[in-house]
Parts: structure tokens; C-alpha cells; sequence
């Protein structure tokens, strides 16, 4: 049976199950606590640190912190929403994110999160790195612009025999992620679809699809990110 | 000691430009040029994209008329998809980019005719310059204001219908279109509360009509002896000759209206049709081969249309269409100012096929893409508001565009913009020792009549301004505008 303890949200008072990150007990008590490398059923890395919270005082990834009983979390102050603003802008301005022509664009949630905190110009300046489209794989293109390095991809999609399709290539300032050229060229429609699904921004692409999805019908049109999950207190 | 001008901005055309004006010792004007002083680049920057994303990427080049970019993009990849050209689609997805496309004329040509040209025509050439705009004209005709910006809205409205978003939508893509229209639009446009729907448009068309006829009649120096000169023309028509804005042949007539390209497919256009750079335009100057550079050129445009077509499916435009070609007989109709007569037809004929396409069931329902066996190259045409719009792509084996031309509607009618500069400026300064504000409107309203968007056909960033500048011999007599 699952044990359960007390924590305090914003000072909300909460339940959550013992062993619980802080992200989805959040969420289970209809809070929002923005992530962008976390995702459903996929170990949790704490690499992006947008989830970032502060608990009994000390800032903490809410994506890898378990819960514990009486925990004091912070959520939302003045300067949580400034760090994460920042880092949001910081994702902005290392890459070449041009959202007008890009696929993703309605169910980007990076883009999704810029909006939810009103960032109108990054305070950066931008870096306008030299990067390609890599379009060697036959179902996927990699648009290494857009990646956030998040590794959702990497950790998130397997084949049939369980083995990574996605990795870390290069070092430093240079570090992209690849598809692997063997067991990719045999990537199936349906894990195409997946790693793009699993992208949270426009960096992996299926071929030859996009657009098909109207303005207006596409994920953040509809709600805006987070808002499922506030409507549900 | 010779002189130049320097216009400088030209005001009310979509972009950035100048004009310079060369007088000699006696007066005589000597060179004119209209020159397009930036650059874009948008053929440079889409390659080594997805092919499928230039639709929507290429779009960008424009805020006033990105559907025809939109459009374009999408029928070049129609090919590329296997699709085949404009009849190749299904009903749903050519019936949904047409009516698109003619929300986008719509739209383009009002924003023209009442924010752009009326205050020339309403005030006159020679009125003060912080009269001539749109904001005079809202306070002395409000109606006919109000009518305008009704009619830039209907059409924007139709485009937000089809494409999803007023500017910059992504309707179009390879094969079709990926939407079909909602019952809730279809009603609001065809029936909403006045004026906001299909029935008042046309009738605010026909309204547009009667008040040039009037003003024509009344103006017959400004509209018919203001500038006129002999010129080819090249637009789309339908393969019957029918005049169609979306799709069909191309077809060349010369200037004693002579057909000097017989209705060829698009496809080919590269065949027929070349560009020449000129060091100090940044707007390339494109030509029919077999004419040459000297001959070769063009105009593109409602009056190219009109010349070029035989006859408008549209009954009350076909009506209007038989009054303008009997203005000149049956023959080319050359004055530039009937451009203006031109495009307020061609804004008739829209509104009469957005009401025909707005009772198609196809729009509603139906199979909205298809493809077939892939192609690596494929060229889009259209008959954008401004006139004939080429794109061209060529892809790789892995889907990204290696090659893109476009030769834009503005950039089509380089030289005759030039023509017309240089015939008003003879006319208006030869030998006139003062040059004053309304002998350097003169030369925009000629400019104007083309309804140019600078930035479009030359890619251009930057300041707006278009300059106008006078030499007198060596000496530059710069004249800045300051409105």
C-alpha cells in the first residue's frame, strides 16, 4: 500500500505518495511546475533545471527530488519565475529557433513555455551558431537548430531489441545528437513518429510530413501549457 | 551646370526604393532610373531546408501579399509530390487554395485602390503632401475609407478561413491543403451581418467601379494622357483564354498585341523567359529570350491580364471587362493609369468567385491531399496581385531544396516602372527651372499605378524610404522627402 505524506506547495497543503517526485505530486494536487527534458515514463535527468524549486529553502530539480514528509516547496516566487525565464531565453539564444516556418510550432513546448512567461526579447545576446539539417536518416530529419540537447530522445526511444536509435556526438559547444546510422536506417514509421512526438521542440522531424495540422487545431493553441493541469484544483 | 534629383521616400508603395532624375545644362532630362537599393535573399537561405517547409517559410518575403508566396511555393512542390500542377489536386484542395487566393487579391487590390492610389485621385497630384494619405481621406470621405478597410478586412477574413491565420497562415501544403472549410465561417461569410459578407462585397466592388468611371470621365488627363507608352505583356490565363489568377498557361503578347508566347506550360518557363542584373538595381530585369534584352521586356499585372485575356467567367466582371477593352477598341490597352480601372475589375471578379466557392460543398468535405510518384524539381506560377509570381525548387535525394529562383510580380515590371519614370519626368521637369513637390509626386503616381512591393521583388531589408534625386549635369541636387 502506498504510504502517504504531507508537503506544502506555495503553502498549499498537499498529499502525495512517499517516493514521489515533486514534479508529479505537483501535478497530482492540480499544480504546474513547468519541465522540458522530464517526460512521462522516462527516467528523469534534471539536465534542463526549468523544474527547478525551492525546498525547506534550497533550490532543487523538482523532476529528480522525491517527496518527503513536511516538505516546504516553493513554486512560484519572483525569483523562480526569473530563473527560469532565463533559462528559457538562454535555449532561445543558443540555437536558431525560427518558429514562423517550423513544424512544431503550436505544440512546441519550448515555445509554449516562452509564451507562459511573456518573453518578448531574449536579455542574451544571440549566438547564431553555425549548425546543420542532418538529413541522412530515410524516415527523420535532425534539425540540430532546434535541439535543446534534452536527451528525451536518447533515453526515450528504443528499438524492438531495446537498444538507444539517439546519441551525444561530439564534445564542448559542439555536442549535438545523432541518430545511429545502423540501427536507424531501420527505424519503423511508428518510432519515427514517436521521436518526433517525444521532441519537445522541432529538431526531429518525420519526412515529407508537416503542416498537416491547421493554426488553431495544434496542441498550445487549444490550452496553454500547464493549464490542464491547473484546471484540475 | 547639369542637375539631379533625388526622391526620396517614394511614398505609398509597399518597400524601399529611390528614384534619381538626370538634367542636363539645357534642362533636358538626360537618365532616369528608378533603383531598388537592398537586398533579401530569401533563394539563398531556403536551401538545405525540408522541401515542405517553403510554403510557409518563403511566405515571409511579404505582410501584404504572403499567400501568393504561400500559394506559389505549394504548386511547385505539388509537382515535386507527385501531385501534378493546379488540376492535379482534389476539388477540395484546388477549390480551397483558390478561394484563398482570391480573399488574397481581394485584400491586396483594396488595400491599394483606397489606402494607397484614391488620395492621388481625390485630392489630386498637386494637393499638399500631408493631405495625400489614407487618414485625409478617412476625414473627407469616410465612406469611401470605411468601404476600404471593410474590404481589406473581408478578404483577410477569407484568408483566415482557409489558411488559418490572416497573415502568415499554413494552409497550403504539398499536395493540398490541410483543412476544409467550417460550416460556421461558410455562414459568417456568406451571410453575416452587413457589411461583413459576400453579397455587400460585391456590391461595394461595383460601387468601386462607378466612382472611377465617374472620376475617369471628369479626369481623362490623369488617367488617359498621364503616361502612356508601348509595352509586352505576360500573364497566366486559362487554357480557353478565360482570365484565371491561380492557374493555367503563360501567354506573351507583344506590344501591337501579337501573341509572342503561345499559352506554354510553366514548367518550362526557364526556356522563355531570362533575368539580367543590372549593377545598380538590386531588382534583376527579366526578359522573353526571344526578344533580347533590349526588346524583351514586359509588363505583368491586372492591365497584362486584361490585355492578355479573352474573356472573365465571372458575369458582372465579364460586363465590366467588355466596357475596358472597348475603351481601346479591342486593342493593348497601354496607359499605365488603367491599371487602376484594371485591378478594380479584377476585384469584382474576386468577390464573384469567393460567393461562387462559398456554396461549393467541396469545400466542406472531401479527400484534401494527394501524391503520387516524386519529383526533384518543380516551378509554381500564379497570378499574384501584382502580377505573374515564379517559384522554382530543385531538391536533393534527402528532401532539402539545393536550388530556388523566384522572380517576383514586381520584379516582372522593372523596366516599364522605369519606362513610366522616365516618360513623367520628361514630361513634367524638362526645361522647368524649379523641380517642386508635385512634379516629384507625378513620378510616383506613375510608380504607384504599378502597385510595386519593393521588398518583395528584391528581397530588400532595411530603412523604407525610396528616394527621389535630380542631377543637373554633375551637380546633385538632392531633395529628401520628409513625409
Amino acid at each position: 500500500m502506498n504510504q502517504i505524506v504531507n508537503i506544502t506547495i506555495d503553502g498549499i497543503e498537499c498529499m502525495a505518495q512517499k517516493g514521489q517526485y515533486i514534479v508529479d505530486a505537483a501535478k497530482d494536487n492540480g499544480i504546474y511546475i513547468p519541465t522540458l527534458c522530464n517526460y512521462p515514463g522516462v527516467k528523469p535527468r534534471g539536465s534542463c533545471r526549468i523544474c527547478t524549486v525551492k525546498v525547506n529553502g534550497r533550490l532543487m530539480t523538482a523532476c529528480t527530488t522525491p517527496v518527503s514528509e513536511n516538505m516546504e516547496i516553493i513554486n512560484e516566487d519572483p525569483e523562480l519565475a526569473d530563473l527560469r525565464k532565463a533559462i528559457i531565453e538562454l535555449f532561445f539564444i543558443e540555437g536558431n529557433h525560427f518558429c514562423p516556418a517550423c513544424e512544431k510550432s503550436g505544440n512546441c513546448e519550448l515555445q509554449a513555455l516562452a509564451y507562459r512567461y511573456k518573453i518578448m526579447v531574449p536579455r542574451f545576446p544571440y549566438a547564431f551558431p553555425q549548425r546543420e539539417l542532418d538529413a541522412s536518416n530515410p524516415k527523420l530529419v535532425k534539425d540540430q537548430n532546434r535541439c535543446i540537447l534534452c536527451k528525451r530522445c536518447i533515453r526515450g526511444i528504443h528499438d524492438e531489441k531495446g537498444r538507444t536509435i539517439f546519441a551525444y556526438r561530439r564534445r564542448g559547444t559542439h555536442v549535438e545528437i545523432g541518430v545511429d546510422p545502423k540501427i536507424g536506417k531501420d527505424l519503423s514509421d511508428d518510432l519515427a513518429q514517436k521521436s518526433m512526438d517525444i521532441c519537445p521542440v522541432g529538431a526531429l522531424l518525420v519526412r515529407e510530413k508537416g503542416f498537416d495540422v491547421p493554426i488553431g487545431e495544434r496542441k498550445y493553441d487549444k490550452q496553454s501549457i500547464g493549464s490542464d493541469i491547473e484546471e484540475k484544483r | 551646370m547639369g542637375q539631379k534629383i533625388t526622391i526620396e521616400p517614394v511614398t505609398r508603395v509597399e518597400g524601399h526604393g529611390k528614384v534619381t532624375i538626370h538634367l542636363d545644362n539645357d534642362g533636358q532630362v538626360t537618365q532616369t532610373r528608378l533603383h531598388i537599393v537592398e537586398f533579401r535573399g530569401f533563394e539563398r537561405f531556403v536551401q538545405g531546408r525540408p522541401y515542405w517547409e517553403a510554403p510557409v517559410l518563403v511566405q515571409r518575403l511579404c505582410g501584404i501579399c504572403p499567400v501568393s508566396h504561400h500559394l506559389a511555393a505549394a504548386k511547385a512542390l505539388d509537382v515535386i509530390v507527385g501531385a501534378g500542377t493546379g488540376e492535379g489536386l482534389t476539388p477540395t484542395g484546388e477549390k480551397m487554395r483558390r478561394l484563398m487566393h482570391y480573399g488574397q487579391i481581394f485584400q491586396s487590390h483594396s488595400l491599394h485602390f483606397f489606402h494607397l492610389a484614391s488620395p492621388d485621385l481625390l485630392f489630386g497630384i498637386d494637393a499638399d503632401p500631408v493631405k495625400r494619405n489614407v487618414l485625409a481621406l478617412a476625414l473627407e470621405n469616410k465612406d469611401l475609407a470605411v468601404q476600404g478597410v471593410m474590404m481589406r478586412k473581408f478578404g483577410q477574413e477569407i484568408i483566415a478561413a482557409t489558411a488559418g491565420k490572416k497573415i502568415h497562415g499554413t494552409g497550403a501544403i504539398p499536395g493540398g491543403i490541410n483543412k476544409h472549410l467550417s460550416a460556421e465561417d461558410k455562414e459568417r461569410l456568406l451571410n453575416g451581418p452587413a457589411p461583413l459578407n459576400i453579397d455587400s462585397m460585391i456590391d461595394w466592388s461595383l460601387a468601386a467601379l462607378e466612382f472611377f468611371d465617374d472620376y475617369h470621365e471628369k479626369n481623362k488627363g490623369v488617367i488617359d494622357q498621364f503616361v502612356e507608352f508601348p509595352s509586352s505583356y505576360l500573364s497566366l490565363v486559362r487554357k480557353d483564354g478565360a482570365l484565371d489568377l491561380y492557374h493555367g498557361v503563360l501567354r506573351a503578347k507583344d506590344s501591337k498585341g501579337s501573341i509572342i508566347l503561345h499559352d506554354v506550360d510553366y514548367q518550362d518557363y526557364y526556356k522563355y523567359i531570362d533575368e539580367e542584373v543590372r549593377n545598380w538595381s538590386y531588382m534583376k530585369f527579366p526578359y522573353l529570350k526571344e526578344l533580347g534584352k533590349q526588346e524583351g521586356w514586359y509588363s505583368v499585372g491586372p492591365l497584362a491580364r486584361l490585355n492578355n485575356a479573352e474573356f472573365i467567367d465571372t458575369p458582372l466582371a465579364q460586363k465590366e471587362f467588355e466596357k475596358f477593352k472597348a475603351y481601346t477598341k479591342g486593342g493593348l490597352n497601354h496607359m499605365p493609369m488603367h491599371a487602376h480601372w484594371a485591378r478594380l475589375i479584377e476585384i469584382l471578379h474576386a468577390a464573384e468567385k469567393m460567393k461562387e466557392l462559398l456554396q461549393d460543398p467541396d469545400l466542406m468535405e472531401g479527400e484534401l491531399i494527394i501524391k503520387g510518384m516524386k519529383k526533384m524539381e518543380g516551378v509554381g506560377l500564379l497570378e499574384a496581385p501584382r502580377g505573374t509570381l515564379f517559384h522554382h525548387y530543385k531538391i536533393n535525394e534527402q528532401d532539402q531544396i539545393k536550388m530556388c529562383n523566384l522572380i517576383v510580380s514586381t520584379t516582372n515590371n522593372n523596366q516599364p516602372m522605369n519606362e513610366a519614370v522616365n516618360q513623367v519626368a520628361k514630361k513634367m521637369m524638362t526645361g522647368k527651372e524649379e523641380i517642386t513637390e508635385a512634379m516629384m509626386n507625378a513620378v510616383e503616381v506613375a510608380i504607384r499605378a504599378y502597385d510595386p512591393c519593393l521588398s518583395c521583388a528584391t528581397h530588400a531589408l532595411g530603412q523604407m524610404p525610396l528616394e527621389i534625386s535630380l542631377y543637373n549635369g554633375d551637380k546633385l541636387l538632392h531633395k529628401k522627402r520628409n513625409i
